[in-house]
C-alpha cells in the first residue's frame, strides 16, 4: 500500500451537527500521533442550520495552508457533496450517510462509501452521534490507528459521564469495523507521524497566551467574530494570576476600560474585528495624545459594516494605519502564523510601554481561527520591558511647584511617567492639547512642539523598534517577488516552492510589520526582482497600494529602477489557494517573457 | 494629614464666574481632606464639557478623557490599583447623553467607584443647547420652540437599574454636598451623586434661586429611610427628583471586586507578572 506524507480531509453538514468537534477531535488525534496540522473552518453566523464544514491538511511535515483537493469528504448531508465535490481528487473517497441517499454528480472521480451514519449511531444510543460514526469510518481510511481515536472520544465525551463516554466509543468502532468490511483494499495510508506531541492552536489562543506571558492582566473587550476566543481564553488565565477580565457594554467602553488601565499602569488588552475598531477610534486618537499604552488585536474579517462576520478578510489594513482623526504614529505588528502572533502580541506589551502609545496587533481570519501546529512556545523568550517609568526618588528630585513634568520635551520625544500612586507625580492626562504638565495649552509653539514629540517617538524602521519587519525566502535574484502579509504566508510560500519545482526563480517576502513599514528592506528585495505580485484579501490592494506609494517612492527618491508591482486581489471570503497564486504568478511572467 | 491647600492647582479657571462647579470642586476638595486621602493615591477621570475641566484645578492624578467615557475608564484604572480613590466626574450630557449606556452598565457592574454628575440641565460649553435632563418646553439654542422630549431622570434609572449608593446634591450647600461625596467614596460600590450645579451664563431657568425654591433638603426629614428602596422611588417621582441629601443606600452588596474570581487584595500594577516556567508549561498541555 503506497504510503503518503500528505492527506486532506474534510468533513461537512449543517452548523450543530458535530461538524466543528469532529474536525477538533480529528485534529487532536493526528496531532498526538505526531503529524502536522492545518485546520480550516468554514462556517457561517448563526448557531443551528447553514453549511459548514471543516478541512484538515495532515502531513507528516509542516503544512502551510489549504488546498484546493480533497482526499476524503465526510457528508452528513446532500449539500456537502453538492458543494464540495469539486475538490475531490482520483482515488479520492466520499464518505456519505447512507440515510440521506447520496447522489453523486456525474464525473466525481471519487469513490463513494455510503455509511448508514445515523442508523448506527442509532443503534448505539443517539443518531447524534452520527459524526463520532464517521470519525471512525474516517480512523480506517486514513489507517489511523484506532485506540488514538478512543482515547479523544473518551476525553471528550466521557467528562459528560462514563455511559455517554462508553457510547461514542461504541459508535467509532462501529464505524470503523463498518469501513474495514466494506472497502477491505486502500489505495493508500499516511505514513505515520513522529509520535512528538506538538502544540495545535489557533491565533486567537497564541494572542491569549502571548499577553499572559508578558503581564498583562487586564482585559475588556465586547464579544465579535472572530476574536470572542481572545478574551474567553483570558477569562480563563488570567484569575489564576490576579488579573481581570471585563466583558464590557460595547467597544467604546472596552478600549477606554484598557486605557484606564493601562494609564494606572497596567498592562491591558482588548481584541476585537473590523466594527469594534470603527468604534474604537476615538479612544485610539486619546491614547496617543495622553501618551498611554495599549495592546488592540484587529482579528479582521469581511467588511465593511457589518459585512462578512465569519469570512477572512485583510481589508482593515488602511484602518489600522490611518484610522482616527488627527496625526498619530503608528505602530502595527502582523504576524503570519500562530508561533509569530505569540511572540509579537508579547512584544506588543513592550512596544506600547516603550512609546506609550497604542500598539495593534492585526491578524485575519485565517490566522485567527484555524489551528495549526505550533512546535513550542518558549515563555523565557518573552522579557518585560516597561520602558521609561520613574522610582519614587526620581519623582520626588524632579518635581517643580507647579506639578509634574509628565510631558517632558526630549530628544527621543519619550517622556518618563510616574503611575497613579506615586507621591509627588501628580499630572493631568489629556486628549486636549497640552504642555510639559499635561495642562491645556493651544499656544502656537507648544503645539508644533508636542506634536512634533509624539511623532518623533515611534521609529521610521521596524529595525530600530527591534523588530524583523520582512522574511524572505527564494533566489537572490528572482525574476518574480512575491509580497504578502498575515496568513497568506502559506498559500504564497506554498506557491513559490509549486513555481520553484516548475523551474521558476521565484521569491517570497513576508510582511511582519505593517507600520513602521520596512520601507528599506523592501526596497532592497524589491531591487533585485525583476517584477513584483502582492497578493492580498482585500477588493482594494490596500497593501500594493501603500507598497507602491511608499516602497516606490523611496526607490525612485534613491534613483533606483521601481519594478513593476502587480496586485492580485481576493475578496470572495476566502482565504488564497496556492494554485491561485501560481497561475497569477505565471500570467505576471509571461508579460515579462513577451518583453 | 492633607490639607485643602494640597488639593489646589495653581491653574487659572476657566469656568465663568458664579459657576455651580466651583461648588463641586469645593465640596469634593473638602471631602478628600476629611477622609484623609493624600492627592497622590486619588485618581479622576473626567469627561468632556465645562465640568470636565475639574480635573484642571484640583491636586491628584487626573485622566481627562473622550466624550461621554468617564466611566468605563475609571473602571479600568480601578480594577488594577484597587488602593486608588477613583472619581469620575462629568456632566449632564457626558453622563447621560453620550455616556448614557455606560451609566446603566456602571451600575450593574457595581465597580468601587464613586460618581459625580455636575447637572446644569443645559449644554454650556457649546453655548446653549438642550441637554438630556433638561425640563419639557425649555427654550435653547437647539429648542427654540421648546424642548419636546421628557427629561432623564437620574436618580430613579439608577435606583431601578440596581444603584447601591445614590445621592443628590446642590453645588450651593458645599458643607452637605461633601459629606455626600465623602460617603459615596466610602461606599463599597458604584455610588452615584447628581450634583444641581447652576450654569450662570446659558441657563436663565434653573438658577440659584430656582433650586433653592425647589429643593426639598432630605437632611431636614427625620423621618426619610434611605434604605427603603421602594419609598425612595416614590419620593423621586413625587418630587420630580428635586431633592437634595442621602436618597437610597443598599445595605451591603458585593462590588465586582468582592465577585470576581482570584482577584487580590494586592492592586495588580503591583504584582509580579511572570509567570513560571512549570506554570507555563502546563498552561500549554491543553493544546497538545
Amino acid at each position: 500500500m503506497q504510503e503518503r506524507r500528505l492527506a486532506s480531509w474534510k468533513i461537512g453538514g449543517e452548523q450543530g451537527q458535530g461538524i466543528d468537534s469532529t474536525g477538533e477531535m480529528l485534529a487532536t488525534v493526528c496531532n498526538r500521533l505526531g503529524y502536522y496540522i492545518y485546520g480550516y473552518r468554514q462556517f457561517s453566523s448563526r448557531i443551528k442550520g447553514g453549511h459548514s464544514n471543516y478541512k484538515i491538511m495532515i502531513g507528516t511535515e509542516p503544512v502551510a495552508s489549504t488546498s484546493s483537493e480533497l482526499d476524503v469528504l465526510v457528508a452528513i448531508d446532500q449539500e456537502t457533496i453538492d458543494r464540495n465535490h469539486h475538490e475531490l481528487v482520483e482515488g479520492g473517497i466520499l464518505v456519505a450517510d447512507a440515510h440521506f441517499e447520496p447522489v453523486v454528480p456525474e464525473g466525481c472521480p471519487a469513490r463513494l462509501l455510503s455509511v448508514p451514519l445515523t442508523r448506527i449511531a442509532q443503534e448505539v444510543g443517539s443518531p447524534v452521534m452520527r459524526n463520532v460514526v464517521s470519525l471512525g469510518v474516517s480512523a480506517y481510511i486514513l489507517g489511523l490507528p484506532l485506540e488514538a481515536f478512543k482515547e479523544v472520544v473518551m476525553e471528550r465525551f466521557g467528562r459528560k459521564s462514563p455511559e455517554v463516554g462508553e457510547q461514542n466509543v461504541a459508535a467509532l468502532e462501529q464505524g470503523y469495523a463498518y469501513a474495514q468490511e466494506h472497502l477491505p483494499e486502500l489505495a493508500w495510508r499516511l505514513a505515520p507521524g513522529d509520535g512528538k506531541k506538538r502544540l495545535i492552536m489557533m491565533g486567537n489562543d497564541a494572542v491569549a497566551l502571548g499577553a499572559a506571558a508578558a503581564g498583562c492582566r487586564f482585559c475588556a473587550a465586547y464579544p465579535i467574530t472572530p476574536a470572542s476566543e481572545v478574551m474567553e481564553t483570558l477569562m480563563d488565565i488570567l484569575p489564576r494570576y490576579g488579573g481581570v477580565v471585563v466583558q464590557a457594554e460595547d467597544e467604546i467602553a472596552a478600549i477606554t476600560a484598557c486605557i484606564g488601565a493601562g494609564f494606572a499602569g497596567a498592562r491591558a488588552i482588548t481584541a476585537t474585528a473590523g466594527p469594534g475598531i470603527s468604534l474604537m477610534q476615538e479612544a485610539i486618537g486619546l491614547a496617543h495624545t495622553a501618551e498611554i499604552p495599549v495592546v488592540i488585536v484587529d482579528t479582521q474579517r469581511g467588511g465593511p459594516s457589518t459585512g462578512m462576520p465569519t469570512k477572512h478578510e485583510q481589508s482593515d489594513l488602511w484602518a489600522l494605519l490611518f484610522g482616527t482623526h488627527g496625526d498619530t504614529p503608528r505602530i502595527v505588528l502582523t504576524p503570519s502564523t500562530v508561533e509569530e502572533t505569540f511572540y509579537a502580541t508579547a512584544e506588543a506589551f513592550n512596544l506600547a510601554d516603550k512609546y506609550q502609545c497604542p500598539v495593534f496587533v492585526a491578524t485575519d481570519l485565517s490566522l485567527a481561527l484555524n489551528k495549526q501546529t505550533v512546535e513550542d512556545l518558549d515563555i523565557r523568550r518573552i522579557k518585560i520591558d516597561r520602558g521609561a517609568l520613574l522610582t519614587d526618588e526620581e519623582i520626588a528630585a524632579q518635581a517643580e511647584p507647579d506639578g509634574f513634568r509628565r510631558y517632558r520635551i526630549t530628544e527621543s520625544g519619550i517622556s518618563p511617567r510616574p503611575l497613579p500612586g506615586q507621591p509627588k507625580g501628580q499630572y493631568l492626562a489629556t486628549g486636549v492639547e497640552h504642555n510639559e504638565f499635561g495642562k491645556v495649552s493651544e499656544d502656537p509653539k507648544n503645539r508644533v512642539a508636542m506634536m512634533d514629540k509624539r511623532l518623533r517617538k515611534v521609529p521610521a524602521d521596524p529595525a530600530a523598534l527591534g523588530l524583523e519587519g520582512v522574511t524572505y525566502s527564494g533566489p537572490e535574484t528572482p525574476d518574480l517577488l512575491l509580497v504578502g502579509i498575515g496568513s497568506t504566508v502559506g498559500p504564497l510560500s506554498d506557491a513559490r516552492k509549486a513555481l520553484e519545482a516548475e523551474g521558476y526563480r521565484v521569491g517570497h517576502a513576508q510582511i511582519k510589520v505593517l507600520a513602521p513599514l520596512p520601507v528599506q528592506q523592501l526596497s532592497e528585495l524589491f531591487a533585485r526582482a525583476k517584477r513584483v505580485l502582492v497578493a492580498e484579501n482585500n477588493a482594494q490592494g490596500q497593501l500594493a497600494a501603500l507598497i507602491e506609494y511608499r516602497v516606490g517612492k523611496a526607490m525612485r527618491e534613491q534613483g533606483q529602477p521601481v519594478p513593476p508591482i502587480h496586485s492580485l486581489r481576493k475578496y470572495d471570503g476566502n482565504p488564497f489557494l496556492p494554485t491561485e497564486i501560481v497561475a497569477e504568478a505565471k500570467e505576471v511572467t509571461s508579460y515579462a517573457q513577451a518583453g | 494629614m492633607p490639607k485643602l491647600a494640597d488639593f489646589k492647582t495653581t491653574e487659572k479657571s476657566w469656568w465663568c464666574p458664579g459657576c455651580g462647579d466651583f461648588g463641586v470642586l469645593a465640596a469634593l476638595q473638602k471631602a478628600l481632606v476629611d477622609l484623609g486621602v493624600e492627592p497622590h493615591n486619588v485618581a479622576i477621570v473626567a469627561g468632556i464639557g465645562c465640568s470636565g475641566k475639574i480635573g484642571n484645578y484640583i491636586n491628584c492624578y487626573n485622566f481627562h478623557v473622550v466624550h461621554g467615557r468617564t466611566l468605563p475608564t475609571a473602571m479600568g484604572l480601578k480594577l488594577v490599583n484597587r488602593d486608588l480613590t477613583v472619581i469620575a466626574a462629568g456632566g449632564d450630557g457626558d453622563g447621560y447623553a453620550i455616556g448614557g449606556n455606560h451609566f446603566l452598565h456602571a451600575i450593574r457592574r457595581n465597580v468601587d467607584i464613586t460618581y459625580i454628575v455636575m447637572d446644569n440641565q443645559i449644554y454650556g460649553l457649546t453655548k446653549g443647547q438642550v441637554s438630556p435632563t433638561s425640563a419639557v418646553g425649555f427654550k435653547t439654542r437647539s429648542t427654540p420652540e421648546g424642548n419636546i422630549e421628557r427629561p432623564v431622570r437620574p436618580l430613579q434609572l439608577a435606583i431601578a437599574a440596581g444603584a447601591t449608593y445614590v445621592a443628590s446634591g446642590f453645588s450651593s450647600d458645599v458643607r452637605q454636598l461633601s459629606r455626600l461625596i465623602a460617603e459615596g467614596i466610602q461606599h463599597k460600590g458604584f455610588a452615584l451623586i447628581n450634583v444641581y450645579s447652576p450654569c450662570v451664563t446659558f441657563n436663565r431657568v434653573n438658577t440659584y434661586d430656582w433650586y433653592k425654591e425647589v429643593l426639598l433638603n432630605l437632611d431636614e426629614d427625620e423621618a426619610y429611610d434611605p434604605t427603603d428602596r421602594g419609598k425612595a422611588l416614590q419620593l423621586l417621582i413625587d418630587t420630580d427628583e428635586r431633592v437634595r441629601g442621602l436618597v437610597y443606600k443598599a445595605p451591603d452588596q458585593p462590588s465586582f471586586q468582592d465577585l470576581f474570581p482570584g482577584y487580590r487584595e494586592e492592586p495588580i500594577v503591583h504584582q509580579d507578572w511572570t509567570i513560571p516556567e512549570e506554570d507555563f508549561a502546563q498552561l500549554l498541555e491543553q493544546y497538545r
